[in-house]
């Protein structure tokens, strides 16, 4: 049996295995939000946080994927680094932004949440400013891949960067255990935390972001394909 | 059934929605711009 990762090295492979599975995850991302939505706002108020309950359906997604996402970038990018393969390194850069996107929604999300809960937009907590790193740790990976016009230099220097950034993880992660935090603990990684009417819709919500940086994950890596094909052509047509 | 009377958060709650629509509209949208203009390149490229 061939490992799914080795069978995606080939870029032939790839284009071909995501020709097809980029649009069926963006059916299914769009299927399972449907589901997730329906049955989110189908679901009663919460006795303690009445209505706002209904944006952890797009909070606490987007604040999963922002981290799952910047995992797949510091793969992508120790792949890069190590085996040189540019398939990988394309995976990193068409990751960034996804995750720059996702990280942003986390934010607003919860500062729209929070306004009402806690009774301010922003407070200067580990949980909400660890987020705020990752952020910044997106926004300096995209900043250092344009601002280096050699692609090899630039690859190499926002590949360690995003490294660097993996520390950040299991801070976001524990901020809440290791500081005395306004943000609340896990409910998902706690059994019976969170009862069925909120926990199906919230995981159908998962599911569906999950499916949907799935398919875009690899419409941006097909366009980095492409662009990378086209700059080959390119430099062989301005020698011929 | 759903119910999207939101009562006195909805001030909250529609923007949350709000932007995270948009978001995700701006992120297929750009994915989906990128890969097509880099795909005709190529494909001109190859051409010539």
């Amino acid at each position: 049996m061939i490992p799914a990762p080795a069978f995606l090295a080939n870029p032939e492979r790839f284009m071909a295995f995501s020709r097809w599975a980029a649009p069926l995850f963006g059916v299914i991302a769009v299927g399972l939000a449907i589901a997730g939505l329906w049955l989110g706002f189908s679901a009663p108020d919460d006795y303690q946080q009445g209505a706002t309950v209904r944006i952890m359906f797009i909070h606490v997604p987007a604040a999963i994927l922002a981290m799952f996402v910047y995992v797949c970038l510091g793969v992508a990018s120790l792949l890069a680094l190590v085996f040189r393969h540019v398939l990988a390194d394309a995976a990193a850069q068409a990751a960034a932004p996804l995750g720059a996107g996702l990280t942003f929604l986390a934010l607003v999300t919860g500062s729209l949440w929070g306004r009402p809960m806690w009774g301010a937009w922003w407070v200067w907590d580990a949980r909400l400013t660890s987020v705020l790193v990752l952020f910044l740790f997106y926004v300096a990976y995209l900043a250092l891949r344009a601002s280096i016009d050699d692609e090899a230099k630039a690859a190499r220097a926002a590949a360690i960067l995003a490294l660097v950034g993996l520390i950040n993880l299991p801070i976001v992660h524990y901020s809440v255990y290791w500081w005395n935090s306004l943000h609340q603990g896990s409910s998902m990684m706690t059994k019976g935390a969170l009862p069925p009417v909120y926990a199906i819709p919230l995981h159908l919500m998962n599911l569906a972001y999950l499916a949907g940086f799935g398919s875009l994950w690899l419409v941006r890596i097909r366009g980095e394909v492409w662009r990378r094909r086209a700059e080959a052509a390119a430099v062989r047509a301005a020698r011929a | 059934m759903p119910d999207l009377n939101l009562g006195k958060y909805a001030e909250y709650i529609w923007p949350a929605y709000g932007i995270t629509a948009l978001v995700f509209g701006l992120l297929v949208v750009g994915a989906l711009r990128h890969a097509r203009h880099w795909r005709r390149r190529a494909e001109e490229l190859r051409g010539k």
